[in-house]
């Protein structure tokens, strides 16, 4: 049987059948063979309980987002899963694998002209004392993909190490579904893994966003839960206590950001994280801290809008709001993390720049690459550290906004001698007094603009990848790079061949490199994943696009594929 | 705006309650009942010779609002209601410092209402200083929620006709730690209950009746009304209840003066540095 260097699988059943358990465990287990994997999850609308799908994709190179197709779905029961139909498209070369005790699959699944096998996951877990379903699963889809005992083995361990009661039982469970796919003809293998293995780090875009903030030097959170940016909170309120930093629960996202705006002015570098509903109702203190010169950040974790919207699906929806909410003339920084692994350096660089530039700084991460789950190399490491500009205790003549070069002005932190000032929402004269003057608000307006375009940035404007010779390229940001990226890759033997522009930095937009990485282009093609092409829109008013330049943008809940990038690569070479 | 008052720089034994004021004057109506509190509050600081370098003074918008500029500390003016929310975030991020927030009745019960509940329920350590005219003066007279229900304005003829927000009730229900009221028009004992206020541990809470001669003009005759040391400290909640059941408005004085520990983080706190955090990803 042929191996292929990259397998799909779906866990399925209804609450409390364990596949969450079981998928993560999959994961894991894939890592510990030496594979990239990565998992998304779905959910039926229960708060507790409801039906439950693990979706996972395994690879032998990095990965970075979904299939076309998923090659097997496994359920525990059938109840309710035909709910996650369009998440789950299956081929006529697919396997489905169930009970025969549970009832026959969906049609929904059956019509893609899937095999079948059926597994009496229940009776065979009852024939294993304290034995789930579930762990017989796992056990089965291990021998369906090949992957070794030990590598499952070690994640069942690691993952019950804390409840050593439950280890016998799943492993017990474990061999009995391994031996019970036997029967089944159709396999899965994996091609073996790279025999080289770098460190590799196991962990979710949220997690990377919470790490990234805190090696930026972030010691003060201001936190209000919102899905699907809990849990980047949630990391952080652990992790910053052992960093010797404090984590604050607010009333509201009003309080959380002011908050921060709070403890960022008081010298400790702040953050908070919000979706869609909250960013919304930061703005309004976003355009005080661009106005007061106080750096804080805000990782938005995009979700599907507007208003409460799909609280669980990603879409790359709030560009307009993360680059034009604030009113009045307000640059800040707007910086969008690529992949999970990218998260972690994004969000570090978004903390440094705020800090250096004195603004606040909106990351634009989005519920996929918040709530996946990766296997990924060990990211790069970036210079850490912060570099605000303070002013020395006793500086004579002290004036918090003078207009400098640079338009930085050194900051005075509360505590210093003889620099007391007042940060202020009012326009303001150097000194920091209010002003109604049309001169100091021309003065202060252009040093707020001319502190930001005049940074160098440096190289980390922008992944710019794919052919550098080609007369074609394409510009995308976010999670929409990962799917591009392959689906070009996928494009190539039809003779697609063009650059790949994908955007870290936002705003300010960097027009000039964009426009000497886009040198000598025919046709560009803008890639986004929200209704009104944002993206696209935004870089025709900000600079003159080379060229004939066209927009792909469709709105979330699903991720765009790489085959459906293709498909649209091809047309848009042909047109 | 401060450099004058911070760079004279006296000894703290021998600053006096103008070392404590900045240069810059005012936006206030001759007369305003804000004045008082900027004297109160200069007065309370010198009495407890607080380094001004290590005071920050926080607010929203409104009249009242405009006090940090007016001291010679640090001063934080920022957006309307949220005041509170930048304080609390000030002295948790930096417990070092002396955080007094500040503002008005429109700010602090109206927009800010929310943050008020849940900052008494905190009890981060640090003192709320709410100037109570019964109006929104900067945007020249609208009802504010301490507005008597039969006040005519242009934007609520004949009143609103809504019952009063009782800041008192209010707090001491939320779980302020302290609780007082005070009036411009006895700027020393007004000194008083904001040094034990900021001297008292946890979230301090300061009402204070201070006029607006402006649009109401009338309350120019509180001086007359108001019973100077009519409230008495206890740390009994249900007496200071009972105590709010017979409150007039007037009566002046510390309320409440519990003993609920502040707010501390919680949780471990064994200090690693951020690259060892690295083994939680680590396969």
């Amino acid at each position: 049987m042929q191996s292929a260097r990259s397998v799909s699988v779906v866990l399925a059943g209804s609450g409390g059948a364990g596949v969450m358990t079981a998928g993560n465990m999959l994961l894991e287990a894939a890592a510990h063979a030496g594979y990239y994997a990565l998992m998304t999850r779905s959910s039926g609308p229960q708060i507790r309980g409801g039906e439950a799908a693990a979706m996972l994709r395994i690879a032998c190179e990095p990965i970075e987002c979904m299939e076309d197709e998923f090659q097997v779905l496994a359920a525990v029961d059938w109840e309710n899963v035909q709910r996650f139909n369009a998440e789950i498209p299956l081929g006529d070369s697919s396997l489905i694998v169930g009970d025969p005790d549970q009832g026959n699959p969906p049609d929904v699944f059956l019509k893609s002209g899937a095999a079948r096998a059926s597994l009496p996951l229940k009776k065979i877990a009852k024939s294993v004392p304290e034995g789930r379903a579930n762990m017989v699963l796992l056990g089965a889809l291990a021998a369906l993909l090949g992957l070794p005992d030990d590598a499952v083995a070690r994640a069942v361990e690691r993952t019950l190490g804390k409840r050593p009661a439950a280890l016998a039982p799943s492993l017990a469970a474990v061999a009995a579904g391994r031996a019970a796919a036997a029967g089944i003809a159709v396999r899965f293998p994996l091609s073996p893994p790279p025999a080289t293995r770098a460190p590799r780090w196991l962990l979710t875009g949220n997690e990377a966003a919470g790490y990234g903030a805190i090696k930026g030097g972030v010691r003060f959170v201001a936190a209000y839960p919102i899905t699907p940016a809990t849990e980047l909170l949630e990391w952080m309120a652990p992790a910053l206590a052992q960093v010797g930093g404090t984590l604050v629960q607010a009333e509201d996202e009003l309080a959380s950001v002011n908050m921060a705006i709070g403890g960022s002015y008081g010298g400790v570098p702040s953050l908070t994280a919000t979706s869609g509903p909250g960013l919304s109702l930061m703005v309004e203190a976003l355009g005080l801290a661009v106005a007061a010169e106080i750096p804080i950040v805000v990782v938005d974790v995009m979700r599907v809008g507007p208003s409460t919207g799909i609280p669980t699906k990603s879409e790359q929806g709030d560009l307009n709001i993360a680059v034009h909410g604030l009113h009045g003339d307000a640059p800040h920084l707007v910086l969008a993390p690529n992949s999970v692994a990218d998260c972690l350096g994004t969000t570090q660089w978004a903390v440094q720049l705020a800090e250096a530039l004195q603004t606040p700084a909106i990351v634009l991460s989005d519920q996929f690459l918040g709530q996946a789950r990766s296997v990924v190399d060990r990211p790069e490491d970036f210079p850490g550290g912060c570099s605000r500009v303070t002013a020395g205790a006793g500086t004579p003549g002290y004036k918090r906004y003078a207009v400098t070069e640079s338009g930085v002005s050194p900051m005075a932190i509360p505590g210093s001698a003889g620099l007391a000032y007042t940060a202020d929402g009012l326009e303001h004269a150097e000194r920091g007094t209010p002003s109604s003057q049309a001169s100091d608000h021309f003065a202060q307006l252009d040093k707020r603009r001319r502190k930001l375009t005049a940074h160098d940035y440096g190289a980390r404007w922008a992944d710019v990848e794919g052919e550098p010779a080609a007369d074609c390229a394409i510009v995308t940001f976010g999670s929409c790079t990962g799917p591009v990226r392959e689906g070009l890759a996928l494009a190539a033997p039809d003779g697609v061949k063009a650059r790949l522009i994908s955007l870290r930095l936002l705003a300010p937009l960097p027009a000039l490199q964009l426009l000497a990485a886009l040198e000598g282009v025919q046709r560009v093609l803008v890639i986004e994943q929200n209704q009104s092409a944002q993206l696209y829109k935004y870089l025709r008013a900000e600079c003159d696009l080379p060229g004939r330049a066209t927009s792909l943008h469709r709105p979330g809940a699903l991720q765009f594929s790489p085959g459906e990038i293709r498909r649209h690569l091809l047309e848009w070479s042909r047109a | 705006m401060n450099e004058v008052a911070c760079n004279a720089a006296p000894a703290p034994a021998m600053r006096g309650p103008n070392d404590y004021k900045s240069d810059v004057k005012p936006v206030w109506c001759p007369g305003c009942g804000d004045f008082g509190v900027v004297n109160a509050l200069a007065k309370a600081m010198a009495k407890m010779a607080l380094e001004p370098k290590d005071v920050a003074v926080v607010s929203g918008i409104g009249c009242s609002s405009r006090i940090p500029a007016y001291m010679a500390s640090y001063g934080f003016h920022g957006v309307h209601g949220r005041a509170l929310a930048a304080g609390t975030g000030l002295k948790v991020a930096r417990p070092d410092l002396t955080v007094i927030v500040t503002g008005g009745d429109g700010d602090g019960y109206s927009i800010g209402g929310n943050h008020f509940l849940h900052a008494c329920r905190r009890n981060v350590d640090m003192t709320y200083i709410v100037m109570d005219n019964r109006v929104y003066g900067m945007t020249k007279g609208q009802p504010s929620p301490t507005t008597e229900p039969d006040w005519d304005s242009k934007l609520s003829p004949d009143g609103t006709g809504l019952r009063e927000f009782q800041p008192l009730v209010i707090a001491l229900t939320s779980g302020a730690n302290f609780i007082a009221r005070g009036f411009t028009g006895d700027p020393n004992g007004l000194a008083e209950i904001i040094e034990q206020a900021v001297r008292h541990p946890g979230f301090s809470f300061v009402e204070v009746l201070s006029p607006c001669v402006t649009f109401r003009p009338e309350q120019k005759e509180w001086k007359k009304i108001v019973k100077a040391d009519a409230l008495k400290p206890t740390a009994d909640m249900t007496r200071a209840a009972r105590r709010l059941l017979r409150d007039t408005g007037f009566e002046l004085g510390v309320l409440y003066a519990g003993e609920r520990p502040p707010y501390a983080p919680r949780g471990p706190r064994a200090l690693r540095t951020p690259s060892e955090l690295e083994a939680r990803f680590a396969l």
